[in-house]
């Protein structure tokens, strides 16, 4: 076990660990997010991604001891301070994207991570960007559009 | 109705004179319920269906608190149960909450299953909403002193009605002017019984007051954003994974090395060293570990050295499932009532078809893989946190396993991932369960990915032999129909008995309750009128009794996009010798208006060009052809055309538009529905094209996304369209499953359209499809 000190969602978080678990369980077990979920433990999914350092990573397969400073942000720290939801999130609520919205976590953040550095990112560029992922149910059609709907928000915002 | 005075969010109540108090607040019901025994005497009397408070509260804020056995997979059903409810009420959607799926404060309707809950499932709920509406209504005119007739209600206040005689009144002062819903309800309930009728999916209630004429539907109809959409984007939606109990320990499972393999030895002093590890729990054939952490349960699973004997070669090699399959005999036979001479139609013809399709097992593969929380306390009383579809049938079944009365055990239904069926979310719930009883403390069982994609039950395996007669003059005379399969209940779909479950059949319960479930022409197919047809089917003996991981189950649909791909696609082999279109084939042999129009309604926006398949001067390495295919279940009809490339190189199929009429009766959420349709004809194309169960001689080898494939963004279509036919004179019917059914069909036969080759075995995976188109 070690003490380590994380920084997520905007704030710092001291944790004792086997210092190969899974930045998953931690997130889940020691902070209580419930956001990053459990998929495959396998990194094929994307149901457990999160941000880290603004890339979307898989926490199930990221060792905590490999997080050292870098700001991680889950689903729960996307949303602006005063709790407006972030505009890709607010996309997806427009596009009433999911189904059971299990893997959102792996859409939402990789589409924020697109946009962020791509904020003009093609139909083919979106779906490039997706092809790891899974949704299971099948929700793709709406996903894809509320990509494309956040990236016109983000274009008339900046 | 149970009305509430003041403004408590807790309630507490007593259920019987043994001493049981259930108490919890509303709001967080689904995550912290507790049973308190006080008397090791049972327990909790489950609501009764025929008091209308079992079913709906009024509170003082004049929301709506529903009590519901149905539950939320993830298609909108409790969005658009709100919308019902909200509509009989005239209150608005917002001020209306459910509860769903919880043992002790939901009637038992069966759960989710057939594409009914809102077919069935919201009679109830409309019917006691008319029944509270009526009854509210009633107080108010003797609080307003205003006659009934010259009341109305918007958004749960009560007034009179503008422009009669108590309205005038009122404007004078001589009346109060309205009352709400959360001021009548500190009056006390009047004490109301419904009438009750069928159980399951069919229970329903009644009353005198008759539900709103639904040409006056105003909520009912429209687009309501789903509740659960902007929690879940946001973060703050509760999945059953997300269930934290005071104490609570993780458990992790380790199954046996194949199918028959029985425990040698269980080592775990190499888990003894991990931190925050508990025990190794071992009951027969079934062994979990328990540990404080969920980290440490993964790398206890891991660490402790299990021996199992050599698993039986129980399953026939993969490349030789179709054969034995033709070749095993049955188990159970149903044939459908003969309708003229087919063996006299196929010696007359002038062309005569024979065709062979093979369809086979698929898994659930959920996204996450099976979660359940189970708190077994010593003296028997439980509560189990699943997203299992059928919650009261899991509290028996839960119940027999822990050997105590069904009382004593409370079901409490929560979002897990998807669905689909009987996907195994049971299963992990009954590991919770027996993992608990061990230590003693609350357990929280995860699967891991293989858990789930290899020892889940799977969708069954089916096989069919067609033959069709065709006459000189190009009509259809006879079709013999012969399916091989499966049971679809080999594990029932209700799992209310503790055999019924994975974790329990390795302890040495056996399952006696499956069933013989067909994959037979009636029910699966389009009722198609032949001169003469002679249909059976047969169901095949499972591999093996016990703990198989290709035990069959229900999978969205169960036997319908098989059958549907074998029978769909051999109208179109039909239509193509006969040397017409396929869609005017269709409409010659059947007679339902709706299936016509359905077809017609997806033809019509394809813009389809009237023509019999393949496609003229079609020679080029990649061809484009289009397909159609019809689906009619249980009243919900759809036609789906699919557009696809062939690469003839290749073997790639790529579907590049998919257009999807859809009649599902009355309308209640245009939006939600078409993103259920939307959804279900993607899963369904990668059910088509990836899909596929791999196993050798004892296990399932498709274990993870690598090695059991499903749709991706790439084999999305760049156009996906849905055509909605509202039928307001019909009451709503399913959604959840038909537009899975036609999918397979209307591809296969695009790719016939395209490359003049049918192919009748799924997936229409790239080795597949290249080496039938190079032949």
């Amino acid at each position: 076990m070690a003490r380590m000190t994380l920084s997520v969602n905007g704030r710092s978080h001291v944790v004792d660990v086997d210092p190969d678990c899974p930045l998953l369980y931690v997130l889940r077990d020691n902070l209580e997010l419930n956001n990053p979920r459990f998929g495959c433990g396998l990194g094929q999914c994307g149901a457990c991604t999160v941000l880290m350092d603004n890339r979307a990573v898989r926490s199930c397969s990221l060792p905590v001891s490999r997080v050292g400073t870098a700001r991680i942000v889950t689903i729960e720290g996307l949303a602006s301070p005063g709790g407006q939801p972030h505009h890709v999130q607010q996309a997806f609520i427009d596009e009433q994207a999911f189904q059971c919205g299990y893997c959102l976590n792996g859409w939402v953040l990789t589409a924020k991570a697109l946009l962020d550095t791509n904020p003009k990112a093609s139909d083919a560029e979106v779906r490039r960007a997706c092809e790891s992922l899974i949704c299971r149910c099948g929700s793709h059609t709406r996903i894809f559009s509320a990509i494309q709907r956040a990236a016109k928000s983000q274009a008339v915002r900046a | 109705m149970k009305t509430h005075k003041g403004g408590i969010t807790r309630r507490e109540f007593v259920r019987d004179a043994g001493g049981l108090v259930i108490g919890f607040s509303i709001i967080d019901a689904a995550i912290t319920p507790q049973l308190f025994a006080q008397s090791t005497v049972a327990t909790a009397v489950p609501p009764s269906p025929k008091k209308l408070e079992s079913w709906l509260h009024i509170l003082p804020d004049g929301s709506v608190q529903v009590f519901t056995g149905k539950l939320e997979i993830g298609m909108g059903v409790d969005t658009a149960f709100t919308q019902i409810v909200a509509e009989e009420l005239d209150l608005s959607p917002l001020r209306v909450k459910f509860v769903l799926g919880d043992t002790a404060t939901t009637t038992d309707q069966g759960g989710v299953g057939g594409s009914t809950s809102v077919s069935l499932g919201a009679r109830p709920l409309r019917n006691v909403s008319a029944a509270a509406r009526a009854a509210l209504v009633q107080r108010a005119s003797q609080q307003l002193g205003v006659p009934v007739d010259q009341l109305q209600v918007k958004d749960g206040v009560v007034r009179a009605a503008a422009g009669s005689r108590a309205a005038a009144a009122g404007s004078t002062g001589l009346q109060a002017r309205q009352v709400t819903y959360g001021e009548l309800a500190t009056a006390i309930a009047a004490e109301q019984d419904l009438k009750v009728s069928g159980a399951g999916f069919a229970l329903n209630v009644e009353s005198s007051a008759k539900p709103k004429d639904p040409s006056k539907y105003t909520v009912v109809g429209t687009s309501v954003p789903r509740i659960d959409m902007a929690p879940k984007i946001l973060g703050t939606y509760k999945y059953v994974v997300d269930v934290r109990v005071p104490g609570m320990l993780h458990g992790r499972v380790v199954r046996p090395a194949g199918v028959g393999a029985t425990l040698v030895s269980v080592d775990d002093s190499p888990a003894k060293t991990i931190p925050g590890y508990v025990k190794t729990v071992v009951e027969k054939d079934f062994v979990g570990v328990v540990c404080e952490h969920e980290w440490a349960a993964v790398k206890a699973a891991k660490a402790i050295k299990v021996t199992w004997s050599a698993p039986l070669q129980a399953f026939p090699e993969q490349k030789d499932l179709y054969n034995y399959m033709r070749a095993a005999t049955p188990k159970s036979t149903r044939k459908a009532p003969k309708t003229g001479d087919v063996d006299a139609a196929l010696a007359g013809a002038a062309k005569k078809l024979d065709a062979k399709y093979d369809v086979p097992f698929q898994s659930h593969a959920t996204m996450g893989p099976g979660c359940g929380v189970a708190d077994v306390r010593p003296d028997g009383i439980t509560t189990v946190w699943s997203g299992g579809q059928k919650p009261h049938a899991l509290q028996k079944g839960y119940a027999e396993l822990l050997g105590v009365p069904a009382e004593r055990v409370r079901v409490v239904w929560m979002q897990d991932a998807g669905s689909y069926g009987r996907p195994g979310f049971e299963d992990a719930g009954a590991d919770a369960v027996l993992l608990s009883k061990a230590v003693g403390k609350p357990v929280r069982v995860q699967w891991m990915r293989h858990d789930m994609t290899a020892w889940g039950a799977k969708g069954p395996a089916c096989v069919y032999d067609l033959a069709g007669a065709i006459d000189a003059q190009g009509n259809v005379t006879g079709v013999r129909f012969v399916s091989r399969a499966f049971s679809g209940g080999e594990i029932l779909y209700l799992p209310d008995a503790a055999g019924n479950y994975l974790g329990a059949q390795l302890t040495g319960i056996r399952n006696t309750t499956g069933v013989d479930e067909f994959a037979d022409w009636g029910a699966n197919a389009p009722p198609y009128r032949f001169p003469s047809l002679d249909a059976s089917s047969h169901v095949l003996a499972g591999f093996h009794e016990s703990a198989s991981p290709l035990r069959s189950t229900h999978l969205r649909d169960p036997e319908g996009p098989a059958t549907s791909f074998a029978v769909e696609c051999f109208i179109d082999e039909l239509a193509a010798a006969a040397d017409i279109d396929p869609i005017e084939l269709r409409l010659k042999h059947i007679d339902e208006p709706r299936a016509k129009y359905a077809l017609r309604a997806a033809a019509d926006k394809y813009g389809w060009e009237s023509r019999p398949s393949p496609r003229p001067n079609n020679s080029g390495n990649v061809v484009v052809g289009r397909g159609i295919a019809l689906g009619v279940r249980n009243g919900t009809y759809v036609g789906t055309i699919a557009e696809v490339e062939v690469n003839r190189t290749s073997g790639v199929v790529k579907v590049t538009r998919l257009v999807c009429s859809h009649d599902c009766g009355l309308i209640v959420n245009p939006d939600a529905l078409k993103s259920t349709i939307a959804a279900n004809l993607v899963q369904s194309l990668g059910r088509t094209t990836k899909e596929e169960v791999m196993f050798d001689r004892s296990s399932v080898t498709s274990v993870d996304w690598n090695s059991y494939k499903v749709a991706r963004a790439s084999d999305v279509p760049a156009s996906v369209e849905i055509v909605l036919i509202d039928r307001k004179d019909l009451p709503p019917g399913g959604a959840g499953e038909p537009s899975s059914r036609p999918t397979a069909a209307a591809i296969a036969n695009a790719v016939f359209d395209a490359t003049g080759v049918r192919i009748r075995q799924l997936p229409l995976s790239p080795e597949r499809v290249k080496a039938a188109v190079n032949v």
